[in-house]
């Protein structure tokens, strides 16, 4: 193909030479190549020598100077602030009160500085917790010189009491009859609870203590084996001690139930009576032990499963808590155990027997829970006049 | 002998987390257990600060007061480190420090929470120094090498001081002094009983 003039093109253009003009892209310029290239020249279709213009969907939005003029329109400046910007404060007046101050009103107050941690312990959010400082006085102080004067104290006066009055004597003798007192259920009941309250309190009392007594004369390795022997005990015997408490409760709520004979009984002068004032099968401080033993005990023992088992509360605030409780009770149960295991043993003539044997003298039974005797023949005479074949199982013998 | 503290300038940390890391690589601590840790105060909101908290090794220390089998022991330093041949796991220790710092393998378990482990501001225990032994039971003992705790090393912006308290005290005055502003020494009041004011 000849180059054409311009002239000649747009003579041809002019009569009908449209196939000619649909092959030959507008304004060949002269001296372009006779044989276009079979590839694309570089940069058509992006605007290129033979690329078609692509129409924007507006004209000068990008770049360039707009036409118009109005370039408000298309870049907004920031509007005028209304009100002027301060700088910002200096870093401590933004957090409130500083270090020592924020310590010494949680201090006062109670009451931790909880933040937020990243690592999967959240407890660990606790920045300070002041009440740590009266749990240690409560450990260190309250509960050694407190618990000593409670225990020597009530050992005391149990010696000055024995040296004073001596055992209680059956004031009548030994009758040489006996009568059933406590079954085996409820005997066996006793001294497992007995057993694991002595192991309890032994091991307890340790922990309290043992690092003032046992720890100079043993040495720091042996007393350590010791402690954590007799803790691992501690832990173990709480559960038939809960157990023996629970049981204690089914039998023996019904006979301690407080009566109108009970505050005769008290009125009367109690213990310390001149002879005996009618009681039942319980006299009146048999049964405030039998309410303190058993909801002191419980609560001891909650408190202590608490402990025991640290992830339940996950809260060291409470675990101080049911520390004090726990430490607390128990040593106001060992007071009362040992006033308990006082009249028990030594205290009294004829008491022992009725948790060893289970049978007690006859006339220890009248003197001491006369009601209780009494009900009890009534009963034997009642079975007796029903069938005379069980009366001598059931009554007095 | 020096009296050894540590110091976290809360108006510095960036809560990182390197001193946590740095700590638990340097005396491979287990799992679960973080002798240090970052507590952020007002997290996301204003007054926002970061302190990294472990053992203070207090004056008159509580963990010590408490311990029913008297197994912790001051050193020279005044540090306050403990023997986990004595210790019995009870956790008295920790209901009765103020900073959380004691730390148990095990957690329920029948009361059985293991022996303590704390900060040992890079001392070790009472075991023949930087020894296996010791390594095993505290982690490595960089005091007796004569350097001071990992953490404080690491901290990229210099929040945590560790040192004579005397040193690393008049070292935060300065910067106080130099910025205009300081929230003061978290834990010092409690821990020594001691009022950081620049």
């Amino acid at each position: 193909m000849t180059a054409f003039p311009s002239a000649a093109l747009a003579a041809m253009l002019a009569f009908g030479g449209t196939a000619m003009a649909q092959q030959q892209a507008p304004g060949l310029a002269a001296g372009a190549p006779e044989v276009q290239s079979a590839a694309p020249e570089v940069g058509a279709g992006r605007g290129g020598a033979n690329g078609q213009q692509p129409e924007a969907s507006e004209r000068h939005s990008a770049t360039g100077h707009p036409p118009g003029g109005d370039r408000e329109a298309i870049a907004p400046r920031p509007p005028v602030p209304v009100a002027p910007i301060t700088a910002p404060p200096p870093m401590t007046a933004r957090g409130g009160a500083d270090a020592a101050e924020a310590e010494l009103q949680h201090a006062l107050r109670g009451g931790v500085i909880q933040g937020m941690v990243s690592i999967p312990n959240q407890a660990a959010g606790i920045l300070i917790q002041p009440e740590g400082r009266d749990w240690r006085e409560f450990r260190t102080r309250i509960l050694t010189i407190a618990g000593a004067v409670l225990v020597l104290g009530m050992l005391g006066l149990l010696a000055l009491l024995y040296l004073w009055k001596g055992p209680q004597r059956i004031e009548a003798g030994r009758s040489g009859r006996s009568v059933e007192r406590y079954g085996v259920l409820e005997r066996v009941n006793h001294w497992m609870v007995a057993s694991s309250f002595v192991l309890l309190g032994l091991t307890g009392l340790n922990i309290t203590f043992g690092v003032h007594l046992l720890r100079p004369l043993l040495g720091p390795e042996n007393f350590t084996a010791l402690t954590l022997g007799s803790q691992a005990v501690h832990h173990f015997v709480a559960f038939p001690f809960t157990l023996g408490l629970l049981v204690m409760g089914a039998i023996w709520a019904r006979d301690n139930l407080p009566t109108w004979v009970d505050v005769a009984w008290v009125k009367a002068g109690g213990p310390l009576a001149k002879g005996h004032p009618p009681a039942g099968r319980f006299n009146a401080a048999q049964k405030a032990l039998y309410w303190f033993v058993l909801g002191g005990g419980l609560l001891a023992a909650a408190s202590g499963f608490l402990l025991l088992a640290p992830a339940i509360l996950d809260n060291i605030s409470l675990l101080q808590v049911a520390h004090i409780v726990h430490a607390g009770m128990a040593m106001l149960m060992i007071a009362a155990i040992l006033v308990h295991i006082y009249v028990g043993s030594i205290g009294a003539e004829g008491a022992f027997e009725a948790m060893a044997t289970g049978r007690v003298d006859y006339n220890y039974a009248r003197e001491h829970n006369g009601l209780w005797l009494e009900e009890k023949v009534q009963d034997a005479h009642r079975a007796a006049a029903a069938s005379p074949a069980v009366a001598r199982a059931a009554g007095a013998d | 002998m020096a009296r050894l503290k540590f110091l976290c300038d809360s108006d510095r940390c960036i809560e990182c987390n390197a001193c946590v890391t740095a700590c638990k690589n340097e005396h491979e601590v287990p799992w679960g257990i973080n002798r240090r840790r970052v507590v952020t105060l007002n997290d996301g909101r204003p007054g926002e600060r970061s302190i990294s908290m472990a053992c203070m090794h207090c004056t008159d220390a509580p963990c010590a007061a408490v311990c029913p089998v008297s197994c912790f022991y001051g050193t020279a330093d005044a540090l306050v480190l403990h023997d986990k041949d004595l210790c019995i796991g009870c956790g008295y220790c920790f209901y009765a420090c103020p900073f959380g710092a004691p730390q148990y393998p095990r957690i329920g378990n029948f009361g059985g929470r293991g022996k303590m482990d704390k900060c040992t501001y890079c001392a070790g225990g009472p075991q023949q120094d930087n020894t296996p032994v010791e390594y095993l039971q505290y982690g490595s003992n960089r005091i007796a090498e004569g350097k001071l705790p990992l953490c404080a090393e690491m901290c990229s912006t210099k929040a945590l001081l560790a040192g004579d308290g005397d040193i690393i005290a008049s070292i935060y005055r300065e910067r106080v002094q130099q910025r205009g502003y300081g929230s003061g020494a978290w834990g010092w009041r409690t821990a020594y009983k001691q009022e950081l004011s620049a």
